[in-house]
């Protein structure tokens, strides 16, 4: 093995071996289209094949293979939530996340370095607690913890009170993580076009045909394509998509603005959110800071990055680690986060026959990925949600039956 | 900072304001349906392009409507609501 590292190493060329082939023709017809070429998306295809043997499948995607908000998230993973519906599905969600590298035979660079969310309040403790109770009896892995624990775990934490929001206590979260997210999605899309799935990529997708309440093709700009099932999986253009289909969303769609620092030694290991600021920050294993905050204060349908969201991440960040006045920015970028009214996503049957909705991910949507193809496979293949899902379908908001989870974001919006 | 024209207080920075949703009218509480008044609460058009939505200057609690492009982020027109109330607002959704 060294020495044909080191034989590879010494090449004048590297044959490199290609990932997967992307389809070239596009067919008249597929029992599946799927819109959207993200985690989510392949995420379904990848499960569609594997597990319910179902390949005449086309995934759609007007720009390329991840090339949306699984590259704009901040690559987050944790299940600690509020509600019980919440905590089931991203546990699970996290549990999935744990075996994929192996699965795909491909490193999703998955690191478990926990996450602190922090407290600066009474009413946060509370929160907190309610948390922490809520998780633990779900079996997930939440404690409430006090100042000299966040000191160990967190050494370079600013932990004077003799700031604007001193630090009382925190959430510590030992099943929080990170991950590639590029690579989810290019690792679902290989799986998945290994199988016979095929990737349509610049292939955008123009209007849909529904007749008799029941969706029958979607017109693209390289043709029209007949098909017996739709799933739409495209995060930020939701309502738009959705509006093809004759359906009105719960959503509004928001950015949401994110930077990076130069890179540092390593020196900072877990996950730090603090609602309180609006800010949460982690360290790459690449040495980076990874800053992200809450929404920007309207929505728009633009990933522009402000000198106001700037400034207000900065001084934040700064507030909790000092040594960060000193770094240089290296990007600022935003994604568009369709945010619902309950902060839950929307998964599930429609109001259009055969056309299914994984939409309003909102600031939620990575984290979700693998659990989330899985269901909305078995959704697929079986014409009826999984009972993990069941409570998220759109239906809910007719029932008046929200799942709140606005108060377990990882900085409030 | 982005500058908002208030039709009370005149041009101030954005950060004086609040976003207060999509304009359309309310369903008459008195003949809508639960079905009617669900999608009249949470349900939202959420178009990409120019829509009219509620603002609010927040140190006056002054409530207007604006213009705005939701893909170029420019706010195009400003107005007090009794403009509305007149039926000069084009965008109206019910």
């Amino acid at each position: 093995m060294p020495f044909g590292l080191l034989k590879y190493g010494l090449k004048k060329r590297y044959p490199g071996k290609h990932q997967f082939t992307p389809a070239t023709e596009l067919k008249k017809h597929y029992d599946v289209v799927i819109i959207g070429a993200g985690g989510h998306g392949t995420g379904i295809a990848y499960y569609l094949a594997k597990y319910h043997g179902i390949t005449n499948v086309a995934i759609l995607e007007k720009s390329y293979l991840g090339s949306g908000n699984t590259a704009r998230n901040t690559a987050v993973i944790r299940s600690n939530y509020l509600t019980e519906e919440g905590v089931t599905f991203y546990r699970e969600s996290v549990k999935m996340f744990q075996s994929l590298s192996n699965e795909f035979d491909y490193n999703i660079m998955m690191e478990n370095r926990g996450q602190l969310t922090l407290a600066h309040s009474d009413a946060a403790i509370r929160s907190f607690r309610w948390r922490a109770e809520v998780n633990q009896h779900l079996g997930v892995r939440s404690e409430l913890v006090d100042r000299q624990t966040i000191r160990e775990l967190v050494p370079s934490l600013q932990m004077s009170e003799d700031v604007r929001y001193p630090i009382l206590a925190g959430l510590w979260h030992a099943d929080g993580a990170t991950a590639r997210h590029d690579a989810v999605a290019w690792g679902y899309a290989r799986g998945a076009c290994s199988r016979g799935v095929e990737l349509h990529q610049l292939t955008e997708v123009e209007d849909i045909e529904v007749t008799e309440g029941r969706v029958t093709a979607v017109r693209t700009n390289r043709g029209r394509v007949s098909c017996g099932i739709v799933v739409q999986a495209v995060a930020g253009a939701s309502s738009i998509v959705a509006r093809m289909a004759g359906i009105k969303l719960p959503i509004h769609s928001y950015p949401l603005q994110a930077m990076v620092t130069q890179p540092y030694k390593p020196l900072l290991n877990p996950h730090v959110s603090s609602p309180q600021v609006h800010a949460y920050i982690h360290q790459t294993s690449r040495g980076e800071f990874v800053i992200g905050g809450g929404s920007d204060p309207y929505p728009l349908y633009n990933t522009r990055a402000t000198l106001d969201q700037r400034e207000s991440l900065a001084s934040a960040v700064q507030e909790l680690f000092p040594f960060l006045s000193q770094a240089r920015l290296m990007r600022q970028w935003a994604g568009t986060t369709d945010m619902t009214p309950d902060y839950s996503p929307i998964m599930g049957l429609s109001p259009v026959q055969n056309y299914y909705l994984d939409a309003g991910w909102g600031t939620w949507g990575f984290k979700a990925t693998p659990i989330c193809g899985k269901t909305m496979a078995e959704l697929v293949a079986t014409g009826s949600p999984p009972d993990i899902i069941k409570p998220f379908e759109l239906e809910r908001f007719y029932r008046f039956e929200q799942i709140n989870e606005a108060g377990a974001t990882a900085a409030s919006h | 900072m982005k500058i908002l024209n208030c039709p009370l207080n005149g041009p101030r920075n954005i950060s004086e304001f609040t976003y207060g949703g999509e304009f359309h009218s309310m369903p008459d509480p008195d003949s809508s349906t639960a079905r009617e008044w669900a999608e009249h609460v949470f349900f939202h058009d959420n178009n990409a392009g120019v829509v009219i939505e509620w603002w609010c200057h927040t140190p006056s609690s002054y409530w207007f409507l604006a213009e705005r492009n939701t893909i170029t982020d420019e706010l195009l027109r400003t107005f007090p609501a009794s403009e509305a109330a007149g039926g000069m607002v084009q965008g109206d959704d019910q």
